[in-house]
This record gives C-alpha cells, structure tokens and sequence, in this order.
C-alpha cells in the first residue's frame, strides 16, 4: 500500500479549518493553493505577516492561513491594511479580496491606496459576480450578462481593474487567470517582494452562480475554458481585432516600477 | 491596576488659555496616542490639524484618510497592531463611522472617536447624537460615552476616554459639543507624574497556549503582539475563544455575553457623576455635557426665589449611571431633566427614577445651548 502523501505546503494552514468551505470546481482553492506555493518560493511565513480578506468567497481564503488575520467587512480590506503600515511597516500585509469587495464597495479605499503606492500586496479573484450573496451583477461582470439582479441582461460597462489600478498609481500590476497555474505563482512571488502596491488579478470561475446564470454552466472545466476564451495573452494579441481586444481581458505582467512608499499624510513622520 | 506615568515628553505641563479641540489634543497625547486618522469635518477639523502638527514631534503616525471609513478602521487595525488610536469627527461624520465602530466592539479593539456634535449641518450647538453613541451600530454591544462640559474636561476626559479603552478593550467615544469645542477657557495641564495611565495587557502565553478571545465571564483578554506566530482572526463574524468563525449558539451567547456584560458589570467603576447643591435640594437638575454649565446658574437662581435646587452632573452618559440617578431621585420631589436636543436622554433618566419621583423633561433643539434664565424659566413654569 502507497504512503498518503502530505502536501508540505499545510505547513501554512491551519489545520483545524480544513477542509475549505468553497464550492466543487471554485477558484479560490487554487488561489489559496498558488499563494502556499509563493510563499515556499520566496521562504516567507503566514505567521509573520497579516492577511486581510472583508466580506465574500475571496474573503475567506486567510481564514484558512497561520497568519494574523483581519476579517468579515465588506470593502474596507485596505483601510485596515493602511492602519497596519503605519503602525507596524516592518509586517507583511497581503489582501484576498474578491472584485465586489475590492471596486465596488471598496472601490474608493482602492483607488486611493494605489495613489498612495501603500506597501501591500493584493491579489483579487475575479469571478465576474457578486458569488456569496447568491449571483448578482458586479462592476466586473461583461455586459449583456444574465445574473440574479440583471434578468434582462446587465446594461453597464464593464471595470478593468488592472487599468483601474495603473491609472490610480499602483507600481506592480499583473492578471492571469486560474488556469495560469505557474505564472500566478511567479506573479505572487513577485507581488510578495515587490515594495509597494502591488496588484495580482486572477480571473476565475464560479460554477454556481456565474457559470450557472451567465454561462449555462456549472461545469468547471467548460467554465475555465471559457475564460480562457475571455483573456488573451501577448502572444495572442496579434491575431486579435481591436474590438475583441476591447471586449476581453488581456492577461500581462503589465507594470512593475519602484516609487516611494505610503508612510504616512506628513513628510514628517 | 497596573499603570504607568505619563510621558513628561508629551504633556505640556502649565497654565494654558486654549481652545477646547486642542485642549482634547493635548489629553491624547498626554495619554499616549500614537496614531490618528481623521477627515475633514467642521467642527471637528481642529483636532485633526493639531494632531498633524503634534503626532510627528512624539513619534506617532498621523493620517487624513479618503472618508471616514478609512479613518476609523485604520484605527481600529492600528490598534490591533498595538497603537493608542483615535480618530474625531462630527455628528455627519459618526454616522459614516457606525460601521467601523461595530467592528471595534466586537473584536475589542481599543479606539477612541471624539464626536463633535453639531446640528443643521454646521456648527450649532447640539446633543442630538445621545442615542447614536450607544445605538449606532449594528450588532450588540456596550458603549462607554464621556462627557466633558468644559475645556479642562476635554483635556481630563480624554485622558480618561484612553484608559477606559485600553482598561476594557472597548471603543470610547468621548461626546464633544461645539459648545466646548470651538471654545477658549483656561487648561492646567498637570505634571507627567500626576498622570496615572492604564495600558492594555498583553499575554505572557506561547503562541501554542494563546487563545485570542478567552477571557473572564465579564473580563477582557489579553492581546497577542501582531506578525509574532499567534495568527489570530480578528471576525466582526461571531467568534469563539479561538477566534475561529463560529455560529454555535453556546459561542455567540458566550460572546455576546462577554463583551456586554464586561462593561454592564463593571458599570459602577466606570460611571462618574458630580454633585452640585444637592445635599439639601428639593429638586435635581439632571444634565450631561455642556448642559451641566447653565445648569448649574440656573440651580443657583432657583435658591436665590427660595427653590432648593441642586444638579447631577453625568460625566459619562453611557454606561448609564444609574445608582446615582436613583439616589438622587430618592431624596428630591421632583427631577429635571436638561439636554439639548428633542428629549432623549431623558427616557433612560426616567426609567432609572422608575416613579420614585416625577420627572419633567427641558429640552432645547434649536441650535443653541439653554441660557440658565430659560431653565430657571422651565423649572418655575413647572412648578406653579
């Protein structure tokens, strides 16, 4: 009989909260799984970092981490992030925020931790809806998609949070999807060096609600192919038309430069 | 209780002509906060601008967040983090803060918020905000209000406000008034040494041994320093001694219990009043805050038409001081109660009276503080 293998990388969980609560086929185990893979690459411990997640599926993926842990408000993921830098710089603050928590009602705490290039790292998983409260339209989710409160189909532009996060003044902007298991490994890694606000989008899928109401499917392997269906990435550029580069997502290490970092509203500190 | 004396770095001992939201200012950094975030909001601004100045020449973080939400929970992780945190607003501006409030209850953050009441969107006089400072946020929970009525109590008081909030792992909202706020009278600031402060308790457990939220029936637990092994979860979701998330009936209503019950308990040390013309007084004036000062003029008009009248002086309005409301209704005929705004304190006066004696209510909502006359006025109306 074959010896039950151990992921080594528990060692970054607690093991009292296991098994994780997400759905069958859900992304946020991957993300989960890809960061306890950043976090052996680069030898960096939960325990010496805190972790934020507000309120939604995202948000429960630090729960699952050996870290000190900020939890269950929707929005405000980086306004405790920025209590935290001022305080105690010296820490680690990563953020697992889905994107309602992150543009919609955090939206404003974003874009103004961007422009003040706050040392955190982000990673948000973008599954194009509002998943926990049961389906509804996000500012993420394309337009013309069916959700619980867009029947009719959704009426409104579409966010993109890379360009969002650029615009704003974040200094390291990647998007991958789930499906780009090693390059959202490589992008944490850089993310968690990386001094200074760095953005990790990772588009994934949610069978139960997106993938049910917007694609027809709650199949995750028909959801991840059409998400790749929905990204591109600079190989593939070329073959595409403006038009359907406007409409998808490009999928890039987009920016990584250096700038001072938030230490406080003062010069003086 | 374990407490230390104040930095003779931070406080500004002497004799001082101030104005009251600088006189707060000063009781914060004689108490030994280190961080604030704040937004701009009149008349509160004055806190946040002397903050700024003064944070930085005693090592402490100072930040103007993008809205209040910002403030107040940087606040409440950059006390976590193990900073004395405040944050001041005014009436508008608490609203916006409820929420970041409710989390500071139920993660026993120790914050402290100045809510400058004001009304009509500017800077009139008001007490309108009584009942939001116990009620505002969601969830259960108890509030500890102070209530300084003058430019020396917003120096004492804050003081005070501090070490309720590390004492009790508890937010403390000290209720300013433009009245007091926006006012100059003299401050003494003491010496270093007269200052007696209360720091929270960290833990002396092992990072295996530490559990976040154990505690006492009616205590509060001991913190963990923060990116040091002890990875605690800090949930506004209900937790258990764990911090785990936990929905188990038995834990909630532990919960629950423990961070209402540490207060509602320990109510009698907390609650402050002071006494004024009342050994011999036939009639009490019941006030809190700026009240408390015509009040008190008023009280000494009375006597001088032969009324016997004395004043209760709330120095804090939540926990409710209600052994001293009682024991002074027991031995008056009748009680006044003095508040501006449309008469809302005075249910929980009545309640704590309980028919002992009757009670009538003077209330003032029109943007401006009663003149003793007017409560003179009220009082002999009544008794005719």
């Amino acid at each position: 009989m074959s010896e039950l293998k151990i992921n080594p990388n528990r060692r970054f969980l607690r093991p009292e909260k296991l098994p994780h609560f997400f759905c069958s086929g859900c992304g946020c185990g991957q993300v989960l799984n890809y960061f306890c893979q950043a976090l052996d690459a680069t030898g960096m411990q939960p325990e010496e970092m805190v972790t934020i997640g507000g309120v939604g599926c995202t948000a429960r993926i630090p729960i699952y981490l050996k870290s000190d842990t900020f939890h269950g408000v929707h929005g405000r993921t980086l306004a405790w992030a920025t209590g935290v830098k001022l305080h105690k710089p010296e820490i680690p603050v990563v953020i697992f925020a889905g994107d309602g928590d992150l543009v919609s009602i955090g939206g404003n705490h974003f874009i103004h931790a961007c422009r003040r290039n706050l040392d955190v790292t982000v990673i948000v998983v973008n599954n194009l809806n509002f998943a926990m409260t049961g389906g509804q339209v996000a500012p993420t989710t394309p337009e013309g998609s069916h959700t619980m409160t867009t029947p009719y189909g959704s009426a409104e532009p579409r966010f993109d949070i890379c360009r969002l996060a650029m615009a704003a003044g974040a200094t390291h902007v990647e998007r991958w999807t789930t499906s780009h298991a090693a390059q959202c490994v490589a992008a944490m890694g850089r993310a968690l060096k990386h001094k200074g606000f760095s953005l990790i989008e990772i588009v994934s899928q949610c069978p139960t609600h997106f993938g049910r109401y917007a694609l027809g499917s709650g199949d995750p392997q028909r959801l991840i192919q059409w998400i790749r269906d929905y990204t591109y990435t600079e190989a593939e550029e070329s073959k595409l038309t403006e038009q359907e580069k406007e409409e998808k997502l490009k999928c890039a290490k987009f920016i990584e430069i250096s700038k001072p970092v938030y230490q406080g509203t003062n010069e003086m500190n | 209780m374990p407490t230390v004396h104040a930095d003779p770095n931070r406080v500004k001992t002497g004799v001082h002509f101030m104005l009251g939201n600088y006189a707060l200012v000063e009781g914060a950094i004689s108490a030994g906060c280190d961080f604030f975030g704040g937004y701009p909001i009149t008349p509160a601004n004055e806190i946040s601008e002397m903050m700024s100045k003064r944070l930085p020449q005693v090592g402490g973080k100072f930040m103007q967040g993008e809205d209040e939400l910002c403030s107040i929970y940087a606040c409440a992780s950059a006390a976590i983090s193990g900073a004395k945190a405040m944050t001041a607003t005014a009436s508008a501006g608490f609203n916006y803060m409820q929420e970041g409030l409710g989390y500071c209850y139920t993660v026993e953050a120790p914050i402290v918020i100045a809510d400058v009441q004001r009304c009509r969107g500017e800077n009139y006089a008001s007490q309108a905000d009584v009942m939001q400072m116990r009620w505002g946020a969601s969830g259960d929970y108890e509030a500890i209000v102070v209530c300084p009525a003058s430019v020396q109590e917003l120096y004492d008081y804050t003081v005070w406000a501090f070490n309720l909030a590390e004492e009790y792992r508890n937010p403390v909202i000290i209720m300013s008034e433009t009245t007091i706020a926006l006012m100059r009278e003299r401050l003494d600031i003491p010496e270093a040494n007269d200052l007696r402060l209360y720091n929270r308790r960290y833990t002396s457990c092992t990072p295996q041994q530490y559990r976040p939220f154990a505690a006492p029936e009616f205590g509060c637990p001991d913190m963990a320093p923060l990116g040091k092994g002890y990875h605690t979860i800090y949930s506004l979701n209900p937790h258990n001694e764990d911090g785990g998330i936990d929905w188990d009936p038995d834990e909630f209503e532990r919960l629950y219990r423990r961070i209402t019950g540490k207060i509602r308990e320990n109510s009698q040390k907390i609650c402050r009043t002071e006494r004024y013309l009342l050994d011999d007084a036939e009639i009490a004036l019941i006030a809190y805050g700026s009240e408390t000062r015509p009040a008190k003029e008023a009280a000494q008009m009375l006597r001088e038409d032969g009324i016997k009248a004395g004043v209760l002086k709330l120095c804090n309005v939540w926990p409710v001081p209600e052994a001293a409301i009682r024991e002074t209704a027991e031995n008056v005929g009748k009680v006044f109660t003095v508040e501006m705004n449309i008469g809302k304190y005075a249910g929980e006066i009545e309640r704590c009276v309980n028919g002992v004696c009757p009670v009538s209510r003077i209330t003032k909502n029109l943007g401006t503080i009663h003149t003793p006359a007017e409560i003179w006025q009220a009082v002999k109306e009544d008794l005719k």
